[in-house]
């Protein structure tokens, strides 16, 4: 190739069309992706990201009609050892790691493909995992068990496995949904020095800041279908949730004075090597928010609040009774209700269905007269459920496993609020979620607190908190260091606080 | 020594209760802790052992095969036959028969799970029924005797004459059982094949996307386990000189359970050769140990449930975390 002819597009696709059980997932989309370029991918949830990543890649196969070309060639037909070869790296939205493996293998997995066998190198092995989490900077213990580690750092084994291979393209499908400001950074500027080094990138978040800070050219979908490709130069947040919604969503601080009693009073709550000396009161149809890095001893705090791990010290009290939870079952009993943040292990049962995960909860309640399931109640709550959080899907008997992300986190909240607690503590519930499905959930969350519901509402993100809730509390190093009213201190103080 | 009980958790934890039983039965029993005893623990569940890494794989695929033993028993009567047609062979062409014969039996298996996307456990039952039923129909139940002489001559590797005048020996099946274990740990833990099939085991989907060939990880967990049947066959019939068509049913059961009490996860990616020695191993010695105890044998098969009760039970006590400096590893 002479050296002044222009760089080959490193994707050039059109016509992808995909029709799930007669749905259309993908409707005669076109996707084009410059080489070097970090290319942004947008949309509300189940609008056909993950599947057109899933096309490209050679998971699932388009519709007839599409022409695919890769690196300037031409595909028929791709298949996943195909799309490898062809120098294309995935950082899959339901990371597709393995749980059984050590740490150092699921990073440098990609070593271990290939239909000849080889013989592994475990020392090999060992150094490629090692780079890879030093190019971002962060330290794990390669030996561990993947499934031990919590959600964040199981991000970070996916993110570092796809910097082993010597890709040219770069999927990374949510890639931020469960990390913390400093780690996005340091993702981020991988991305950047990616891009620098000719790599292509083509990243999908649903925090707009996100994609306007590291793309510079975004293709929006809706419905499956392409609205358009947009440089990300001039582009501002309200105009891209416009593009991707079709109508914007202005919002104001939302905090103000409850007026019910104290329902939720912890005192002096202490479990060693999480959290110390943690006290609060949390009152009927509060909305409060608790914030600060992961690590700072948040979801450890719900754990016990829910019951799951005992507190050395301290009591929890429910309206004035003190409350001794040895399990979770007894946090329901007492009407207390958890969203996890890690709701592919912990929320949901991915191979079942929608329906039966939506009423997983409160099975006793959709009993019939013999005290045997009824499918008419179950069919009620579920069509309820589904209607009140706008949750698209096909029908209620399709595994769980089938929803787009963000649909998914919306069966989570069904579960739970089907179950009328008292308590709710959301714990990252808007991981993944985009910014339409995201006000919507926090107007959903207005409302319950309306109805006398009291909710603790964890996240990393501290405009999401400033936003939402009542009353702010920054939590570091497990303990509780600041309050904060929304209505007194600036989004800008509270960030340089708890991002310090 | 952290690093292995951090890697194998329950073979580490198997290994504690096989030398706390081996103590207590030394001193329960005499004749317990001799060469004799030791030497004829080994010779007879040697075939136990080759079958037990051969299901060890498709455990690790995520698989499950309930028809190995028979088709053991299919493997012998073919072997008979064949090498009676070819004039009677030797062990290098007793070796391929079988190998091959149990390969063959094993991608039936493979072929009807990929082919026809049925889970394992169903083809697998349907296969043993239907080996079964063939081997019985064709053989009307007749036992054989007319093995050819190097296959039913003891071939004995290492002899000694113990004090008190008895015969301590290691025979063939016992150096077969130790090649069988080095193989089939070479392919999981040495090369790329056996990593993959750990992940397909593991995490399907994850490994689909990866692009691993599903059929053939399939074709490699079953013709893996159909060989080592074949091979453990061909032993047991070493042993016994004879060959009875219903003699090994009911054995996928026990080695099944040894295998699981090893540490192999019957949801697939987990498992290890060692943890398949230390579960038959585990087993064999609590029957032993009842036995010398003078224990009627129709309480073996209570006992040896509840220590797989017991074992499953325990399972999630990570010792690793006793040894570790400071609490939380
Ligand atoms: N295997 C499948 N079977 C049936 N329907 C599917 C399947 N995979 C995806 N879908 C449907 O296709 C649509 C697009 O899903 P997709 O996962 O691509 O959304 P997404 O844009 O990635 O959303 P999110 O932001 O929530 O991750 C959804 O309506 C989803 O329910
Ligand atoms: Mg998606």
């Amino acid at each position: 190739m002479p050296a002044d002819a222009p760089p080959v597009d490193a994707l050039r696709f059109s016509g992808i069309a995909k029709i799930f059980g007669g749905v259309k997932a993908l409707d005669d989309v076109s996707f084009t992706v410059g080489a070097g370029e970090v290319h942004c991918l947008a949309g509300e949830n189940g609008c056909g990201k993950s599947t057109l990543i899933k096309i490209v890649t050679g998971v699932y196969q388009p519709e007839p009609g599409a022409r695919m070309q890769i690196f300037g060639q031409d595909y028929a037909q791709i298949s996943p050892t195909q799309a490898r070869k062809a120098g294309i790296a995935v950082i899959w939205q339901d990371l597709a790691l393995f749980a059984e493996m050590t740490v150092a293998e699921n990073i440098a997995f990609e070593t271990m493909l290939g239909n000849r066998p080889r013989g592994v190198s475990y020392s090999r092995l060992r150094t490629a995992a090692a780079s890879a989490l030093a190019r971002l900077d962060v330290d794990l213990d390669l030996d561990a068990r993947l499934g031990d580690l919590p959600i964040a750092q199981r991000q970070i084994v996916a993110i570092a496995r796809a910097l082993v291979s010597d890709a040219r393209l770069i999927f990374m499908d949510e890639p931020t949904a469960s990390l913390t400001q400093s780690e996005t950074d340091a993702l981020l500027s991988v991305v950047r020095t990616l891009s620098a080094r000719g790599v292509a990138v083509v990243f999908v978040s649903h925090r707009l800041a996100e994609v306007l800070e590291i793309s510079s050219r975004v293709t929006v979908l809706r419905d499956g279908k392409l609205v358009g490709v947009y440089p990300t130069e001039g582009m501002t947040q309200s105009r891209l949730t416009e593009l991707m919604t079709g109508s914007s969503f202005a919002q104001d601080v939302m905090a103000r004075d409850p007026t019910g009693s104290d329902v939720l009073r912890v005192d002096d709550l202490s479990r060693a090597g999480e959290y110390e000396g943690v006290s609060f009161t949390l009152r009927g149809g509060e909305v409060l928010g608790l914030t600060g890095l992961i690590g700072a001893g948040r979801t450890e705090l719900c754990h016990t609040l829910f019951g799951m791990t005992p507190a050395d010290r301290g009591r929890i009290s429910l309206n004035g009774r003190e409350l001794n939870l040895s399990s979770n079952r007894d946090a329901v009993a007492e009407g207390i209700a958890y969203v996890s943040e890690d709701r592919l292990a912990l929320g949901l049962i991915q191979p079942q269905s929608i329906s039966d995960n939506t009423v997983l909860a409160v099975l006793r309640r959709i009993t019939g007269g013999v005290g045997l399931l009824s499918g008419q109640k179950q069919e009620a709550t579920v069509a309820h459920w589904m209607a009140e959080l706008a949750v698209k899907i096909g029908k209620p008997a399709d595994a769980v496993s089938t929803l787009s992300g963000g649909n998914q986190q919306r069966v989570v909240l069904a579960k739970w609020l089907a179950t009328q607690p008292k308590v709710l503590l959301l714990d990252c519930p808007t991981v993944g979620v985009d910014v339409g499905a995201r006000a919507g959930i926090f107007r959903i969350v207005r409302q319950l607190a309306e109805k006398g519901l009291a909710i603790l509402l964890v996240s990393d993100e501290v405009p999401e908190v400033y936003m939402n809730a009542d009353r702010v509390l920054h939590m570091a190093g497990g303990r509780i260091v600041a309050e904060w009213d929304p209505r007194r201190t600036g989004l800008s103080e509270m960030e340089a606080a708890v991002y310090a | 020594m952290h690093r292995f009980l951090r890697a194998y958790p329950t073979e580490s934890k198997l290994l504690a209760v096989l030398l706390i039983l081996c103590a207590g039965l030394s001193i329960a029993s005499p004749d317990f802790l001799t060469l004799v005893n030791f030497t004829s623990l080994l010779n007879n569940n040697a075939v136990n052992v080759i079958w037990a890494v051969g299901l060890l794989v498709v455990l690790i695929a995520g698989g499950i095969d309930i028809s190995f033993a028979v088709a053991a028993s299919v493997v012998q009567y073919l072997c008979v036959y064949a090498l009676v047609a070819i004039g009677g062979g030797n062990w290098a062409i007793g070796f391929l028969f079988a190998g091959g014969f149990g390969l063959a039996l094993g991608l039936i298996n493979a072929f009807l799970i990929h082919q026809f996307r049925i889970i394992s456990i169903v083809v697998t039952i349907s296969t043993f029924n239907a080996f079964f039923g063939l081997l019985m129909f064709f053989s009307s139940g007749r036992f054989l005797y007319n093995l050819p002489s190097w296959w039913s001559n003891r071939v004995i590797l290492w002899e000694y004459q113990t004090a008190n005048g008895t015969w301590a020996e290691l025979i063939l099946p016992v150096l077969v059982m130790a090649i069988c274990m080095a193989a089939t740990w070479i392919l999981i833990r040495r090369t790329t094949t056996g990593r993959q099939l750990y992940a397909f085991g593991d995490n399907p989907e994850g490994a689909r996307r990866a692009g691993i060939p599903i059929g053939l990880m399939q074709a490699i967990a079953f013709g893996w386990c159909g060989m080592m049947a074949g091979i453990g066959g061909l032993m047991q019939a070493h042993i016994t000189k004879e060959v009875i068509p219903n003699a090994l049913v009911g054995r996928e059961l026990e080695v099944l359970a040894a295998v699981v009490l090893g540490g192999a996860r019957l949801g697939g990616g987990r498992g290890s050769v060692l943890g398949c020695f230390l579960g038959v191993l585990l087993v064999a010695i609590t029957q032993n140990g009842l036995n010398l105890l003078g224990v009627s044998p129709y309480a073996f098969k209570m006992v040896v449930g509840i220590i797989i009760l017991l074992a499953i039970s325990t399972s999630n006590l990570d010792p690793a975390k006793w040894f570790a400096k400071g609490g939380k590893v």
